[in-house]
């Protein structure tokens, strides 16, 4: 055996160097602690932008379709963070378009029949109440589907199936088919546009908090590693993440702000407000919109809720091995009644985004929008056999999806050939994604 | 070696009495006793489907029986789930080891009783902490406490799975095939952990296939066959040929107290 090739294990025993918890030497990607699937989307998603703004003349990498994708992205964004926790603990929800359209079409009703004939046009209450009661309705349907599902034992893609029919009948009954409009301003913010965005003062007010949160969240979780003595991370490598986080913030705030009101907006606006046109015109920025900072919220809320909380961990638990779940005392089957409550819940707000947006309800509203929630989740790593998957990576998910049909509606590729692209990119995604799992896990 | 356990007059730890349980027409747990003293190992032997890990998961509150009744410290105790059965003291390190494959060693450990902040979130870092105290006793050179215990060998598994069983003050404590998935000189570290826990006073159930595993650790063996207890004896009292007899033949030796199962 030549020294070379030797293992200090077969040699008398050289004193191991006996020190507490030390990372082994760390790569470069090891040291940012950074997840190799969420990198690998962001560079997929750089690629469909950067070959769209190619083959659609330039017209795709523009502030106002960048902000427009972000608007378009908000409502399937908002439902996929649910998505992720009902196929992580090995569920499947194919009701929530379904729901969608029930939540949204109770919601238009209950403003147009009944909050605004007590409260009166545009009194702040109606979007308040409207809100209220189409999350307590998706809450409530969800729970009923949970129920049957971890009380009653049927499989959650059967429920969901009837569900499906089920609540997209409800749909019509509630208003007999008839589209419903909605007339109150302030619900109307939900939808985002001219009104329902934030200017890019408060953009970058928005923008500074952000990068306040994600200065204080690495120096926080610094701080309580080092309460433990645990290893850190390298001071560049925190200094890299925060950076880049910083960065990205940034530079989503520069496109949204860089989109401004079409001339005669502007000068209407410019009008209401009293302000002087100046000759060369006037460039306000329409800024984050509503839609847009509601779903990055709830992104935020989901995320914590998946990482920091009892009820997050239990999912996972779950997903991995719901025996041993039961079996470590977890009442899997409350948790499982949650997460279907949650999953109808945030519905009921994809529901309030895209019914604000089209300022109506109708019958049809978020038809298939089951499967662009599920493909959204799938999209962003979250795995089919339970277990495994992030709230970030399904609305990066939701992001790619819509980059594709909004690229090729810029490039006039008819509807039909959209289905075809989209299906085979999901069914490919998904399969780089078992290479990959193969190869690295 | 028998000292802790040789003078059973107060009252058991655990008094299992005519436990049975059916699935599906089989009889899988047929009215069976079996009581545990503290301070004491019992040896539950028994062949593959013998019924040994379906009378103890009734114990862990895994399974309801069908009729019986089980007494803890003397109390009658209503273990519906495996909440209740905690709640008793009752600790157990089951055979498939029921660990979340896909979450580390940490969340495995305080699974279902995690340690929160002051705010009402996973303390995660003080979970990570209290993992790496116990894995120390455990398995000194357990390092890998960040990963999903998936990427675990069969023996760092085990030790997680031991660790999350010791580290609540268990009472009682049950060991379904605990040495399976280990190597010799682990094995040894389990049979060292077993006699110091007992010396603490805690009783334990061990369950094995193996008569060899047990038989220099317990101080009584009850053996099962076809579901059916053939007979409980002191290991001063029986010879390991004899005990293989139980297990085999269903023949319960003069030493021991023969069950219902026992073939005359």
């Amino acid at each position: 055996m030549s020294q070379s090739t030797s293992q200090s294990t077969i040699a008398p025993a050289p004193a191991r160097p006996a020190s507490p918890p030390q990372a082994p030497a760390p790569s470069l990607l090891g040291a940012l602690e950074l997840d190799v699937r969420f990198l690998g989307m962001v560079g997929a998603l750089a690629v469909i932008w950067i070959v769209f703004d190619f083959l659609a003349d330039g017209t795709f990498l523009t502030p106002r379709n960048l902000w427009n994708l972000s608007v378009q992205t908000a409502s399937i964004a908002v439902m996929s963070t649910g998505m992720v926790l009902v196929i992580v603990m090995r569920h499947i929800d194919l009701s929530v378009g379904s729901i969608l359209g029930v939540t949204g079409m109770i919601m238009a009703v209950f403003q147009a029949n009944y909050l605004m004939p007590s409260f009166g046009f545009n009194h702040p209450a109606v979007a308040v109440l409207t809100l209220a009661a189409g999350i307590g309705i998706g809450a409530l349907i969800g729970t009923l589907h949970g129920f049957v599902i971890a009380y009653l034992g049927v499989p959650a893609f059967i429920v969901t199936l009837g569900g499906l029919l089920v609540w997209r009948g409800a749909a019509w009954a509630v208003a007999e088919g008839k589209t419903i409009p909605l007339v109150d301003d302030h619900f109307k913010l939900l939808g985002g546009g001219a009104d329902g965005s934030i200017g890019a003062f408060w953009s970058w007010v928005v923008a500074a908090m952000a990068c306040a949160v994600i200065v204080l969240a690495t120096l926080q979780a610094r701080r309580q590693r080092k309460r433990f003595r645990f290893p850190l991370k390298p001071v560049w490598a925190e200094l890299v993440t925060a950076g880049v986080g910083c960065l990205a913030v940034i530079a989503a705030t520069l496109v949204v702000n860089a989109y401004t009101l079409p001339a005669a907006l502007a000068r209407r606006y410019a009008e209401a407000n009293g302000m002087a046109v100046p000759p060369e015109g006037l460039a306000i920025s329409f800024g984050f919109a509503v839609p847009v900072l509601v779903a990055l919220a709830i992104g935020v809320i989901m995320t914590f809720v998946t990482t920091r909380t009892r009820f997050g961990r239990y999912v996972f638990a779950i997903g991995g091995n719901p025996e041993a779940a039961e079996l470590a005392g977890i009442n899997t089957k409350r948790v499982t009644l949650m997460v279907f409550a949650l999953m109808g819940g945030l519905a009921a707000i994809g529901a309030a985004i895209s019914t604000a947006r089209l300022n109506s309800a109708t019958n049809a509203q978020g038809t298939l929008d089951e499967l662009y929630v599920i493909a959204a989740a799938v999209i962003g790593g979250t795995s089919l056999a339970g277990g495994s998957g992030t709230v970030a990576g399904a609305m990066l998910g939701a992001l790619v999806m819509q980059s594709l049909q909004s690229g090729m509606v810029l490039m006039r590729v008819d509807t039909p050939y959209q289905n075809i692209v989209v299906g085979i990119v999901l069914v490919v995604a998904v399969w780089v994604d078992t290479l990959y799992r193969k190869r690295f896990k | 070696m028998a000292t802790n356990g040789s003078t059973p007059a107060s009252t058991p730890l655990v008094d299992m009495r005519e436990i049975s349980i059916a699935f599906g027409g089989i009889r899988a747990v047929d009215g069976v006793n079996v009581d545990l003293y503290p301070g004491e190992v019992v040896g539950l032997l028994g062949h593959n489907g013998a019924g040994k890990s379906t009378l103890i998961k009734i114990l862990s509150g895994a399974y309801r029986p069908d009729a019986g009744e089980i007494r803890i410290n003397g109390e009658k105790a209503d273990i519906g789930n495996p909440r209740d059965a905690k709640r008793y003291g009752i600790e157990t390190i089951y055979q498939t080891l029921a660990l979340a494959d896909n979450v580390d060693a940490a969340a495995n450990l305080f699974l279902g009783r995690e340690i929160m902040t002051p705010w009402g979130t996973l303390d995660d870092v003080a979970m990570e902490a209290a993992a790496r105290e116990v894995m120390g006793r455990l398995n000194p050179n357990f390092r890998k406490f960040k990963e999903p215990v998936r990427g675990l060998s069969g023996g760092q598994r085990q030790s997680v799975a031991i660790a999350r069983a010791i580290h609540f003050n268990a009472k009682i404590l049950i060991m379904d095939e605990p040495t399976a998935a280990l190597g010799p000189q682990e094995t040894a570290q389990v049979a060292e952990l077993i006699k110091q826990l007992k010396a603490e006073g805690i009783g334990i159930f061990l369950i094995s296939h193996d008569i060899h595993d047990v038989f220099d650790l317990a101080d009584r063996v009850s053996v099962m066959k076809n579901g059916k207890l053939v007979g409980t004896a002191r290991t001063s009292d029986v010879t390991k040929d004899e005990v293989l007899g139980m297990i085999i033949m269903g023949k319960s030796p003069p030493g021991a107290i023969a069950g219902p199962g026992a073939v005359h």
